[in-house]
Formats: C-alpha cells, structure tokens, sequence
C-alpha cells in the first residue's frame, strides 16, 4: 500500500509530464481529465456555437431548454442516444460500424501530446508534432469509409470530396508547420525540436512567438495554417464534403443517432486539437501575453489573476441575466438554475484567486483562452462565407497555398541561417 | 455525350453496366432536397463533380388549379390564382383581376391602380427578398436568410394591415379593390422604404464584393439573350442576359407609364449578373413605391361591376411582369358565369428549361446556385 502512495507521490515532485515520467496512474488520470475537459468543451461549443451564429443572424438560438438554452446540448446528446439506429440494407455492416469509430480514435487520440502546460500534458513526445499531424489525418479514412459503407450516392461524392480536399491541404499545412518547426532551431545549439513543450519552449526562450519572428513570415505561415485548418476539419466556408445543400448531408447522411453524434464528437474535437496545434505552434502555447514586454514580478501576479477574472465575468453575466428573466412563476425553475450556475462559476473563479491553483491553472488557462479565439473565429466563417465550390478549393489549396508555404519556407530558412551566420554569428 | 451544350434530349436510360462502372453516376435530386427550392426532382446525369446533363420531373405539387378555373366563378376563383407563385401573391392577383377586367371591358379606378402598384411593388421586393435569402443559403451563406426575414417581415406587416392576410393575401377584386386603405396606411408605406433602402446596402455589404461569393456565381450558369428569347425565358434572367424586356415598360399595364423608373439589365447573363440585376430592381421598386405612394388620388376604390360577373364571349390573354418574369392569364368565356378556360403562363415554368442549357458542363454545386438563381417557385411550375 505504501509503495503505490509513494509511487503516485513520486510523480508530484517530479518536473515533468507524466508520459515522461512513466508513472501509469498520473497517466491515466490526466486522459481522464482531458477527455472529461474535451466532452465539455465539445458541449459547450455546441451552445456557444449556436448562440453566437444566433446572434449574428438577429435572431435568439435556443431559449427553450433550460436558461438561455443552456441544457439544450444535454437535451440534443439524449435525444441522439435515444434515437432509433438505422443501418441502410444495403450498407457494408462493419466497415459502417467502424467509420465512425474510427474518427472518434483519431480525433481524440492526438490529444496525447497537446501541451496544456509544460507539466500539463499526458505525455511529451519527442515526435509529437508529427504524431498530431499523422494520427489527425487518419480521420479522412473513416470518412472515406464511411462514405463507401453508406452505398448511396451523396455520401460517396461527400467522401470523395473530403478526401481530395484533406489530402490537398494537408500539404499546405505541412509546409507551413515544417517553417515553425525551423524557428525552434534558433538556439546557440542550432537544434530544432518537434516536441509540442518543445516548441513552445522554444518560443519562451526566444522571447518571441512565433506569429511575431522574422516578420510578415511567421505572420504568413500562420495565415497559411490557419487556412488549411479549416479546410482540414471540413467546417464553412470548406464544409464541402458536408455541403447541405448539394449533399444533403455529405458522407453522413445515412447515419443516424449515436453513430452521427460520433461523427458530431469527432468534427468538434478535431476542431479544437487543429486549433491547439496552430496555439502552440504560432502563438506560444501556455505562455502568457506580453511575457518579455511587461515582465517583473507584479505583472505575473496581474496576469495570473485573469483566469479568477474570467469566471468572476461570467458569473456576473449568469447574475445579469438572471435579473433579467421574466417574472413569470413558470420561469421561476430557470430563474433559479441560472442564479445556481452563476454561483458555481463565481465559486470557481474565487477559487482560481488562491496563490496555490492560480499558480496551477495560469497555463491551462492561457491555452484554452487561445484555443477559444480559434473556436470563435470558426463560428464566425460560418457566419459570414459562402461556401467555395470544389475546383475553387482545390485552386485555392494547390496554386494559392502550396506556393505561399513554400516561398515562406525558403525565406524562413533564408533568414535564419542569414541571422545565424552573419548577423549573430 | 459528344457535345455537352447541345440541346438535345437527354437519354437516360443507361444501359445494363457491370458494378463499379467508373463512368456516369445519375443521381435524383430531390424531390426531397433542401435545395431545390420544394419538390423538384432533378436527375442528374454525373462524372464524378461535372454534370452532363439533367432532366427536370415536375408534378409533384400539381393541383389542377387551371382546371379548377373551370368549376368556379370568375369571382371565386381570384384566391386559387394567390396559391400558384405563394411568394407573390399579390401579382398573381393582380395579372388575373386585370385578364377579367379587360375581357369585362371595365377599368379599375385610379386610387385603387395606385394601391394595387404599391401592393405588387412591395410583393416584389418580399419576393426578391426570398429569393435572395435562399440564394445565398444554398451558396452555403446562411446570415443573408435572416437578414431577409427579418425585413420581409414588415413588408407581410402591412399587408395583413391592409387585407387580413401575410402570404396569400387575395388582396384585389375584379373591379378594383374590396378594402379602402386602412389611416397611416401611406405613412406606414413610407416608414419602411426609409427602413428599407439601408437595409439593402446591407445585403450587398454581405455579398456583391465577397470574394467566395463573386467566385461562386461569375460565369456560373451562363445563358445568352438568344438563347432565353427562344426558350422564352422572362424576368429578371432575360434582362441580366442583356434584353432590356420589362412588359412594365413594354407594354404598361396598371398605371406604371405614369412612374419614372429603369430597367436594370447585365451583360453576361451569369449568376453574378442576375443577382445584380434583381438587387437593382429592388431599389427601383422602392423608387416606383415612392412615387405612387406620393400620388394615391382620392376617389372611389372599385368600378361599376355586376354583382354576377358574366363576361361576354370571347378570349383574353393578358400579362404582367411578376417578380419571376412573365405572368400571362388566357381566358376564355362562353357568356357563363364560369371560365371555359383558364391557362395560365407562368414564369416559373417555363424558365426551369433553362436549367438544362445552364447546367451543362457545370459542377453540382452550380446546379443548386442555378436552381436558386432562376428563382422558382414549385407551387407555380406545377400549378
């Protein structure tokens, strides 16, 4: 007994991750936690998603479920478990089954290595950037066979689509990963790293993130990235492989309750594993803003108060809208929920005040709040472009891209090596 | 298909082929589809992205709203016209009110010519509104419907203030009109064209310089003047294929001669150019609204018509420029009090065989941005 305390204490001293460290437990108990973080955060991008698009369309989103629709995504996950499971007769059964199956895997498994923070990952690997970028575009296989096992015609031409359109773009956004990758070898050592804490403590070291080194480069690259992500995860203004109104529904049409919810899941997570890595990549990961330019001692503390400040905010406009509600006697349930939820995020948020979890959480917290901005702007793509036709896509990922990513390439590495051999030599 | 823009019928019929034939994929579009505007079935005849061809089937919304024409008195049969184009209804009763007036020999008086203009006028613009909103949804720009919405809101406002309904409002009678104005009718009028002239600068915020959107509908179903004129296509499509065609201005009906407004045309006849020509029209209607909405003379609201309408024998073919192009009404009566004949020509109909000569040779996704820019109605084409 007092070995395993002593063996899940060791971990606690250790500066490391736990994949690092070896230690099984602390292992597990952190996909156990960034699978719960990620279920969450996939729920409450369900909402914010609707809600934002709602508002940007003058019109409301959900108000039915629960305060300002907030159970809604609850209601929708029941309603899909609850759904009768349809197979189409004429569908190949397993490769049906495992489609979806297979997403899922690919959608989550990359966050094995997403840097949280420089302990706060489940593991480092010394390959993680590939290990992403490899596992998150073996989800075009389960569409592809999924849009095969359906055996109908919109799924097909959704797969065959999706497949030219994510192969096409991965190329893009190799080159412009393979360009931030170069920047981390900018050290006395002139060895590059394509660990994800690596990277990003490249950037602390250099003082720099990477959007801002060698400027416009690190700038056009991130455009690059930024571009391709969205295209690689099928969302508007690249939704083709999903486009409504041609495909119906694109390589899931013939799926239906749970099996869709996976295919929901997997296009949600994939969303935020692309976003994590263009986080860590350009925008220095779990590093705080401003960290060379308002140093000291009193800034840290100033900034590590934001994450208590956040949820101080959003309980405060939990509280507005619940002085807001109708006075009604039906409304009387909602009224309460909403003051309850409010209360649970200002507990949260006095809770990040104290020095030990603030010291903790300032890292998770600077990255999700990056990844957050990313999830905006997804929403607001969708809000705001038409969609591209096929051809143009691909126009747009071979002639437009492809050659960006390599000029800046090229420049990059121009510049570096300018930098270290006669600038700084 | 040696040559995919010749105008040939289709053949269909695609021979006995082993699985996994890699040439042609026919496809049925709808009639269950979000994007062919109701229950059009398009069968479309693929290679892999391109279309070869496409063959409309239509009927599935038919009612025999001519044939009921036939059961009905002249008077009766003035709301069945309201549930053909249901996003105009207005026009639909005006081109019918105005067929009976002309085979009755009577005439409206003035102030119920210049309400009916201002009621077809703003029917027009919630028409366009419509149209542009699923326009750009099945572009796959989905904000541009609720901004629509929104506005066609007010429009449905003053129309059920004025006759009771929103969407098949029956708001003309042969003769005339059955209500007079209700007050602060024209100011109202006038309310919303100062609420609605901004509002399309708005629309066109969104799309006229949107890059995917320009892309999307530059030489995207391409049909030239000749080649509408001899499919007979009307309405905003002619005119954005260069044919400066407005039967407003052609040949004026109703009191349009006495108000000054253009005739948007284009050059290309592509989607870009009719989406242009209709975001003009818009701003010309608001215009003729204006006008006459300044002008409504006083004075009685409907002629002197027999309580039982029995026309004298004879034929009528009278037409109108509803939103959707050419709308023509032929009636023939045998002196009874009920039509020998009703038929109708609507723009809707025969436009959608354009789609073929559109499509040819296009993607999938320009099949869906042709249907929603020839701007067809189902319940119209079937009738």
């Amino acid at each position: 007994m007092g070995q395993i305390i002593e063996y899940i204490k060791s971990y606690l001293d250790s500066n490391q991750t736990p994949g690092a460290a070896g230690n099984m437990f602390w292992a597990f108990v952190y996909i156990v936690l960034v699978f719960l973080g990620l279920s969450v955060a996939v729920i409450a991008m369900n909402w914010l998603e609707r809600k934002i698009l709602a508002h940007m369309q003058v019109r409301l989103g959900p108000m039915r479920v629960g305060p300002h629709g907030l159970l809604q995504p609850i209601a929708d996950a029941i309603k899909l478990l609850l759904k009768e499971d349809i197979m189409p007769a004429e569908a190949d059964p397993l490769v049906f089954w495992m489609a979806p199956l297979l997403v899922v895997l690919a959608a989550f498994t990359v966050f094995v290595v997403v840097p949280f923070g420089p302990t706060h990952a489940i593991t480092d690997m010394n390959i993680g950037i590939l290990f992403m970028l490899g596992v998150s575009s073996l989800s075009v296989l389960g569409v592809v066979m999924a849009g095969w096992a359906s055996n109908s015609h919109y799924p097909l031409i959704g797969a065959l689509r999706s497949s030219a359109q994510m192969v096409s773009y991965e190329v893009a956004m190799g080159l412009a990963v393979v360009s931030a990758i170069l920047m981390t070898s900018l050290n006395a050592e002139g060895t590059g790293t394509l660990s994800m804490i690596g990277i990003v403590q490249a950037q602390q070291a250099q003082g720099e993130w990477f959007i801002f080194k060698f400027f416009p480069l690190g700038l056009i690259a991130f455009f690059i990235f930024a571009v391709a992500m969205v295209a690689e995860t099928n969302r508007a203004p690249f939704d083709l492989p999903e486009a409504e109104s041609e495909l119906t529904a694109g390589f899931h049409t013939e799926y239906s309750g749970f099996r869709w919810s996976l295919f929901f899941l997997a296009e949600y997570s994939a969303m935020i594993a692309v976003s994590s890595i263009a986080v860590t990549l350009w925008l220095g990961g779990w590093l705080r803003p401003f960290s060379t330019w308002l140093s000291g001692s009193t800034w840290d503390l100033f900034f590590s108060l934001f994450p208590g400040i956040t949820f101080l905010f959003l309980a405060g406009m939990c509280f507005y809208s619940t002085a807001h509600m109708p006075k009604h006697p039906y409304f009387r349930i909602q009224t309460v929920g909403l003051a309850g939820f409010g209360a649970v995020l200002g507990l949260i948020g006095l809770l990040l005040f104290f020095p030990l979890v603030r010291d903790r959480v300032g890292d998770i917290y600077w990255f999700s709040v990056k990844v957050a901005g990313f999830m905006y702007l997804y929403i607001w793509y969708r809000g705001t472009f038409p969609r591209y036709r096929f051809d143009q896509l691909m126009k747009v990922g071979w002639k437009i891209l492809l050659p960006m990513g390599l000029g800046v390439l090229i420049l990059t590495a121009s510049v570096a090596l300018l930098q270290q051999k006669i600038w700084h030599p | 298909m040696t040559d995919p823009n010749a105008l040939s019928p289709l053949d269909l019929e695609t021979p006995e082929k082993p699985f996994l034939d890699a040439n042609e994929l026919v496809i049925n579009m709808g009639p269950q589809h979000p994007a062919t505007h109701g229950v059009l079935r398009v069968i479309l005849r693929l290679d892999g992205e391109k279309v070869l061809g496409l063959e409309c089937v239509i009927g599935y919304l038919h009612r025999g709203v001519e044939k009921i024409g036939e059961n009905r008195t002249y008077a009766m049969f003035n709301p069945y016209v309201d549930r053909m184009d249901y996003v105009a209804a207005v026009s639909n009763g005006l081109g019918y009110c105005e067929a009976v007036e002309k085979l009755l020999n009577v005439e409206a008086p003035p102030r119920a010519q210049y309400v009916r203009v201002i009621l077809t006028e703003l029917n027009r613009l919630t028409s366009h509104q419509l149209w542009l909103g699923t326009h750009a949804l099945d572009i796959g720009a989905i904000t541009p419907l609720f901004y629509t919405f929104r506005d066609r809101e007010e429009i449905l406002k003053i129309f059920e203030k004025y006759c009771g309904a929103r969407l098949t409002t029956h708001a003309f009678r042969i003769g005339g009109l059955q209500y007079e104005t209700y007050s602060g009718f024209e100011q109202e009028v006038k309310n919303f064209l100062n609420f609605f002239r901004p509002k399309i600068d708005e629309y066109e915020e969104l799309l006229t310089t949107n890059r995917i959107w320009v892309e999307r509908t530059k030489k995207v179903g391409v049909i030239s003047g000749a080649d509408c004129i001899a499919l007979g296509v009307t309405g905003p499509v002619l005119r954005a294929s260069g044919v400066k065609w407005d039967l407003r201005k052609a040949q004026p009906y109703s009191v349009y001669s006495k108000f000054d407004f253009e005739i948007p045309t284009g050059q290309n006849g592509d989607t870009y150019d009719r989406y242009l020509v209709r975001m003009a029209e818009m701003r010309q209607s608001v215009r003729i609204i204006e006008q006459a909405v300044e002008a409504i003379p006083e004075g009685p609201i409907m002629a002197k018509v027999p309580k039982v309408i029995k026309p004298p024998v004879g034929e009528i073919y009278h037409s109108i420029e509803a939103p959707k192009g050419e709308l023509g009404y032929f009636i023939v009566s045998d002196g009874s009090t009920q039509p020998y004949r009703v038929r109708v020509r609507p723009p809707s109909f025969v436009n959608l065989q354009a789609l073929d000569v559109m499509c040819r040779g296009a993607m999938v996704a320009d099949v869906v941005a042709v249907i929603g820019t020839l701007d067809i109605v189902l319940g119209e084409v079937d009738r």
